[in-house]
């Protein structure tokens, strides 16, 4: 008898033992999944200023791989998967019909490292309609403005918003009078128009301003070339607009009058840089460069954020219904991590990562703006860029 | 010996000189002498160590008197430190030499490593002294140190990032919060599962247990929260939402944590905000706010728990705060970067 009872125990404590494996085991096994799209085109290697620095073909992709392993670790102790497809289209291929045939049935969110015509081509599209997007490429205001897509989320700071930290930085240091040399390119007459807005939001003068013009006159060498070219009235700064880098390096040190140079070579404002290491930032430096044999690049860390932010949305919602998810991004009680200080959030009257904007030499951090003193009911952070007064997006969520 | 060199710094230099004329005089009842003055000076003094993180370095700093005593090279970018239960070992985080080095407390010098695993920066001790668990930030570990044998015992996988971990004092649970995960961690001291996770606000940093093991407190940097956790439950009992008159939520960046013995009252380093918030543990409110030193970040009571010191990274002194008072009586000058602080009596 005592003896049965004694098996009777033992077998209810097996069966016990069994149900709770039973229960994390389902627990283990009903994943909730949440697939990522990741759509580029492939990029022609644009000319080479110097040897220096080798052009980079995959700036995004690998940010993005990165954040999907943080999220499947978070997501290992939460039951949720996330999936990544990794769309790359070739240079003569067509990304809306690649985004059709390959992304529309599945991924309800879809990193998008386009130029901005190709985003704003695919976010209109109606299968686009039910989907988040987030890009991870492009800077230009009036995608923040009148061309805004309320299902489009924007990454990288605008030039809007690193014109004003330079420009923040620049009232600082007192450098009031700025000489203003634009290139040829229609990005750089965009960047020199930020500039000009940052300018006067912040009362600096431009007192001069140039176009660097390209001529192919082989008599004419960066070193005597800038020497004259900048024989202007007197100024404090040259602020330089070069976006695709194809003069502003020769500028520093070859200024007739002895000036520093600001802008897109010299000191920059960026959304991330090798030489910082604050708020963590080693961390993320260091497990980047390890899995990608190089220094993480602004399209990196903004695929990193944009995929984290899908991470902690679908964490914090327990969900990975895409209007849930988006908006718990847009709501107030949304704070990512970026290893920048700051909680940072999404604008929500555009849909622009609010961010600290970098400023960096090429060997040291100067500083980051929001510059100490340049002060704001709600945000700091919203001293950069558009406010929700000043910006003429029209979303109609 | 240690009592003698606490004594003396406490009393300052123009004491010991004469002391030590008078001792060779007086040779033979010499050393019962400076031990029983020793022990009278001792009631009052106290020793901070503060790792200077820019400075490679361990100042040595007797608050009392407000002096920093001296600094010693320690290693490449020093920040966790702890002291052992019998005050005689420092345990100082060397990151950059990925060694956690064990310090004797009176003479300074080095007398063994530990194997913490690549660039180690928080740690914690179990309340018996013989176990060390280490974050490792870059590999989402925890890393289980026997100190006797000074050998891994086993690692955790956890979180992305894990930052914050302390041991309950009744010797049941280790707590580990990753930074990216947003995650508390709970690892049974005994089989060092994980047997529990809590989600948290993000950026999780620091974590205290109070003295009555019940709660866990996890301050949250970029929400500039503080919340308190059941640990029966596992579950949220309150969070604290910071506010300082005159400071934009998002310099409010909470770090450090401490809870005073009787559940009286905890401390919270805001970081940039450049304060430390004074928390009734029994209601949960807080109290007040102390301005101190520039982006505050650790904090450590005194063993009487009459005083708190806090480091300040960028001011890089340290506060005195008389909990008496409830005020800040005194800074002092350390060096660079201040990151971690330990008293011994």
């Amino acid at each position: 008898m005592r003896s049965i009872i004694w098996l009777l125990q033992k077998i209810f404590k097996f069966l016990f033992v069994v149900q709770l494996l039973g229960v994390s085991l389902v627990y283990a096994g009903a994943k909730q999944t949440v697939n990522i799209a990741y759509l580029t085109q492939e990029q022609k290697a644009p000319p080479p200023l110097s040897n220096l620095d080798a052009f980079i073909k995959d700036k995004g992709v690998l940010g993005v791989g990165l954040a999907i392993a943080d999220n499947n670790t978070t997501g290992q102790f939460t039951g949720q998967q996330f999936v990544l497809k990794k769309v790359i289209v070739p240079l003569d291929g067509n990304v809306v019909d690649t985004f059709n045939k390959d992304i529309v049935d599945q991924y309800p969110y879809v990193v998008v490292n386009l130029p901005a015509e190709a985003l704003n081509k695919i976010a209109d599209l109606p299968a686009a309609k039910q989907k988040l997007l987030f890009d991870v490429a492009t800077v230009d205001d009036a995608l923040r403005n009148e061309q805004c897509r309320n299902n489009v989320l924007y990454l990288l700071p605008n030039r809007a918003m690193r014109t004003d930290a330079l420009a923040q930085y620049m009232m600082k240091k007192r450098w009031n009078k700025w000489f203003l040399v634009v290139g040829a390119t229609e990005e750089d007459r965009l960047f020199a128009a930020a500039l000009k807005r940052a300018a006067k939001r912040f009362g600096m003068k431009i007192v001069e301003e140039k176009t660097w013009e390209h001529t192919y006159d082989a008599r004419r060498t960066a070193q005597s070339d800038v020497a004259v070219f900048t024989q202007v009235d007197d100024y404090d700064v040259l602020v330089v607009a070069d976006e695709q880098g194809q003069f502003g390096e020769y500028l520093e040190y070859r200024t007739w009058n002895a000036r520093p140079v600001i802008g897109t070579q010299g000191l920059i404002a960026t959304a991330w840089h090798r030489t910082h290491e604050q708020w963590g930032a080693v961390q993320i430096q260091n497990r980047f460069k390890e899995q990608a044999g190089r220094w993480m690049e602004e399209q990196d860390y903004a695929a990193y954020l944009a995929v984290r932010a899908i991470g902690e949305a679908a964490t914090r919602t327990k969900s990975n219904d895409m209007s849930q998810l988006k908006e718990y991004i847009l709501s107030d009680a949304f704070a990512l991590q970026g290893y920048k200080g700051n909680p940072l959030s999404f604008r929500s009257w555009d849909g622009q990562l609010r961010q600290p904007v970098l400023l960096a030499a090429a060997r040291s951090m100067v500083a980051v703006a929001p510059i100490e003193g340049f002060l704001h009911p709600k945000t700091e952070l919203d001293t950069l860029g558009y406010d929700q007064p000043e910006s003429t997006c029209k979303w109609s969520k | 010996m240690k009592n003698t060199l606490v004594s003396r710094s406490a009393c300052g230099g123009d004491f010991s000189r004469p002391l030590a004329q008078w001792a060779t005089k007086v040779a033979p009842t010499a050393v019962f002498a400076i031990l029983s003055i020793a022990l009278v000076a001792n009631a009052q003094a106290e020793t901070v160590f503060v790792t200077l993180e820019k400075d490679n370095a361990l100042a040595v700093v007797d608050p009392i008197a407000g002096k920093l005593i001296k600094t010693v090279e320690i290693g490449q970018r020093p920040r966790g430190i702890i002291i052992s239960p019998d005050n005689k070992s420092l345990y100082v985080a060397v990151s950059d030499d990925d060694t956690i080095k064990i310090i004797d407390a009176e003479t300074l010098k080095e007398t063994g490593r530990l194997p913490s695993g690549e660039d180690p920066e928080t740690f914690a001790l179990n309340p018996a002294g013989d176990r060390l668990y280490v974050s490792n930030e870059d590999d989402s570990l925890v890393t289980v140190i026997d100190l006797k044998h000074k050998k891994v015992v086993k690692q955790i996988k956890v979180g992305v990032e894990p930052e914050g971990i302390a041991a309950s004092p009744d010797k049941l649970w280790v707590a580990s919060a990753s930074e990216t995960t947003n995650m508390v961690h709970w690892i049974d001291a005994k089989t060092h599962a994980i047997v529990e996770n809590t989600l948290v606000d993000p950026r999780p940093r620091a974590l205290g247990f109070t003295a009555d093991s019940q709660q866990l407190w996890v301050t949250s940097e970029m929400a500039g929260t503080l919340m308190i956790l059941d640990v029966k439950t596992k579950q949220l009992v309150k969070t604290i939402k910071f506010d300082v008159q005159g400071i934009t939520t998002d310099k409010i960046q909470p770090v450090g944590v401490v809870i005073d013995k009787d559940r009286k009252r905890g401390y919270v380093a805001l970081g940039p905000a450049n304060r430390v918030a004074v928390i009734n543990a029994q209601s949960l409110e807080v109290e007040k706010y102390l301005l101190v030193g520039q982006r505050v970040w650790n904090l450590a009571f005194s063993p009487d728990q009459k005083r708190l010191y806090t480091t300040n990274g960028t001011s890089n002194d340290i506060s005195l705060i008389d909990l008496e008072t409830q005020t800040v009586t005194k800074s002092v000058g350390v060096g660079t970067y201040p990151w971690g602080v330990a008293v011994s009596p």
